[in-house]
């Protein structure tokens, strides 16, 4: 079975997430969603492996799922 | 304040006052950071120039506290940096935070073999009292407290200054005017010149507070932190048990309010716990802008550090790329002012430092995107991307709270002598053709780093006995003089020798026997070669200083 490959794997991530925010300038929320949508979509489709894309799936649910905080102990400690 | 008091330097009347206009090779604008790493590098070099500042002390305030190791080389340079390595906290290690949990921890210095750590945190009037401190030491600068700048005139074949001080107004006239009176630049103003680009609609608080604590000596930087929610606050250390903490307040903040005690308190106790012991030293709200002088040379004016480009503080790219504007510059007017290189010379220090005034604005322009989302997509995607972070390596790559300041690699700079030789590495981190030169340790008659021996004027570091004692005697003789270090191998008379002391140089330089990198005086890489070829180096060294 493929592996979700989660290494770093953008050539220039600062570049990549420039374009991403500037491909919503001048949408509104809905629209915006909708093109998030759409670009999950292609992605997926791009994709392809099955098995890939559950790991995908299961990976963004995590920790959002009942929408409870976790209790994570090492929080922002300050001097 | 408690940890600092302003010394005064006092005005001092000068001849030129009492004659007409007297003539200077060099006058500099302001004695700040980087007008006093002008005035130094230019001195050093046996350049006589004439300081003008407004004021009559350092700087109020820490303001520019964060110094690249770049910056640190480039003060080792001029002779300073010992003193603030010395006084200042050394870092390397950062953690981000996200809302009350660690999204992850960056080490910007992973590897050894460096004199200088990534950063020095240090408050702005500490370094400079040492740039004076180091100025005064040298007869060739003359520091004029309270001289302001009035009116500025081109006149053909040099700048006319007007001078308001104690005793009234003076003339002076100046071959080059080095223009390094901060963001505000009156000079700038007075000739009509306007530096163009973006300002963001967010405020910013900056305290100092005075505490003792055993937190480690990290930058923290948290995201929507429970003490200070959905807005940014970022933790620096600072000398003599000061720590600078930035809250981001958002554009509707009242920046007189904000200043206030009464408002501060709050927010450090919030974040600090009620327990905390702690006194203000300073604060100061702020906004941020990112934008730049189309160009930073006119004619015989020349424009360095902020009075140049301004950007955004996340990421420390201020004082740091002006260091870098100075190291650039100095070694170009010394070659032009001895009739050594023609004017153009100057126009390189202007085609390589907007470059690195626009990859300054470029990245601290997405950091500021990504701190301070400007839609509720982007502050969907940031959330998405912290919360990934704390689990996928690749989302790691993807949080922004500042790239540190590294020094711009020049690889399409004119001054270039492209690789001929195929082989040689070219990856993140190569000593190609523009590279600032890489530190390593070494043993040699003048102690035990790298960049010691790639200070005086431009170097031909050659690995292994490649320059035979004739070729190296003409180098050294020639009008623009380059000396030879030879890594390794055995003696060659007026070569200076050293040891690689644990491999890091040849692996660093990716060198082989017979390997000879060509370095300007400002470290940079000009040209290098897999063997000695003396018609290619004279040929390198003429196109890097427009002699062909």
């Amino acid at each position: 079975m493929t592996t979700l490959f989660t290494d770093p794997n953008l050539p220039d991530p600062d570049g990549f997430y420039e374009q991403l925010i500037a491909m919503h300038h001048g949408l509104s929320d809905a629209e915006s969603a909708l093109v998030n949508a759409k670009l999950v979509l292609l992605l997926a489709n791009h994709i392809g492996d099955p098995a890939v894309l559950a790991q995908a799936l299961a990976a963004a649910r995590h920790g959002v799922a009942g929408a409870q905080p976790k209790g994570h102990a090492n929080h922002g400690r300050t001097p | 304040m408690k940890t600092y008091t302003n010394p005064i330097y006092p005005y001092v009347r000068s001849r030129d006052q009492d004659a007409g206009p007297a003539r200077h090779a060099v006058v500099v604008v302001g004695a700040g950071p980087i007008g006093l790493a002008a005035a130094i590098d230019l001195a050093q070099r046996g350049v006589p120039v004439v300081v003008l500042d407004e004021d009559e002390t350092v700087s109020v305030g820490s303001r520019a506290i964060c110094y690249a190791k770049r910056a640190l080389e480039i003060l080792d340079r001029l002779d300073v940096g010992q003193r603030v390595v010395d006084k200042g906290i050394g870092w390397n290690v950062g953690r981000v935070f996200f809302r009350d949990a660690l999204a992850y921890r960056f080490d910007l210095l992973p590897e050894t073999g460096h004199r200088r750590p990534a950063f020095v945190n240090l408050q702005q009037y500490w370094l400079e009292e040492y740039l004076v401190d180091r100025a005064r030491e040298l007869p060739a600068i003359d520091l004029r407290w309270r001289n302001r700048v009035e009116s500025v005139a081109r006149n053909g074949d040099h700048v006319e200054l007007v001078l308001d001080t104690p005793d009234g107004p003076y003339t002076l006239h100046c071959d080059w005017l080095i223009v390094c009176d901060g963001a505000r630049s009156p000079v700038r103003r007075m000739l009509g010149l306007e530096a163009e680009g973006q300002v963001f609609r967010d405020r910013f608080l900056i305290a100092d507070i005075l505490m003792k604590s055993d937190f480690p000596t990290e930058r923290w930087f948290w995201f929507d932190p429970p003490f200070h929610r959905n807005q940014s606050v970022l933790l620096h250390r600072q000398a003599d048990d000061v720590w600078r903490i930035d809250f981001q307040l958002g554009w509707d903040a009242d920046p007189e309010e904000e200043k206030k005690p009464e408002k501060i308190l709050p927010r450090l106790r919030a974040m600090l716990g009620p327990e905390a012991r702690f006194e203000i030293e300073w604060a100061s709200v702020y906004t941020f802008q990112c934008r730049r002088l189309q160009s930073f040379r006119h004619g015989r004016v020349i424009f360095a550090g902020d009075a140049a480009h301004v950007v955004s503080p996340f990421g420390a790219r201020g004082a740091n790329s002006g260091f870098q504007d100075t190291d650039n510059l100095a070694w170009k007017l010394e070659l032009v002012l001895a009739g050594k290189s023609p004017e153009r010379l100057l126009d390189t220090y202007d085609a390589e430092r907007t470059f690195a005034a626009d990859e300054n604005i470029r990245n601290s322009t997405r950091a500021t995107d990504f701190i301070t989302p400007k839609s509720h997509v982007s502050r969907v995607f940031r959330d998405a991307v912290l919360e990934l972070a704390k689990e996928h390596a690749f989302a790691r790559r993807l949080v922004n709270s500042g790239r540190l300041s590294v020094p711009a690699i020049l690889a399409d700079s004119p001054l270039n002598t492209p690789d001929a030789d195929a082989d040689f590495a070219r990856g993140p981190g190569a000593m190609i053709p523009g590279a600032p030169a890489a530190d390593a340790p070494v043993k040699g008659p003048d102690g035990p780093w790298l960049l010691r021996y790639l200070e005086s004027g431009f170097t031909l570091l050659a690995f292994g006995n490649a320059v035979p004692a004739e070729a190296a005697a003409a180098l050294a003789g020639a009008p623009i003089a380059c000396r030879v270090v030879q890594v390794g191998g055995g003696p060659v008379p007026g070569v200076t020798l050293i040891d690689d002391a644990e491999g890091l140089v040849a692996r660093r330089y990716d060198a082989r026997h017979g390997t000879v990198y060509l370095l300007r005086p400002d470290q940079h890489v000009a040209a290098r070669w897999r063997e000695f070829d003396p018609g290619r180096v004279r040929a390198a060294i003429a196109h890097a200083t427009c002699n062909d």
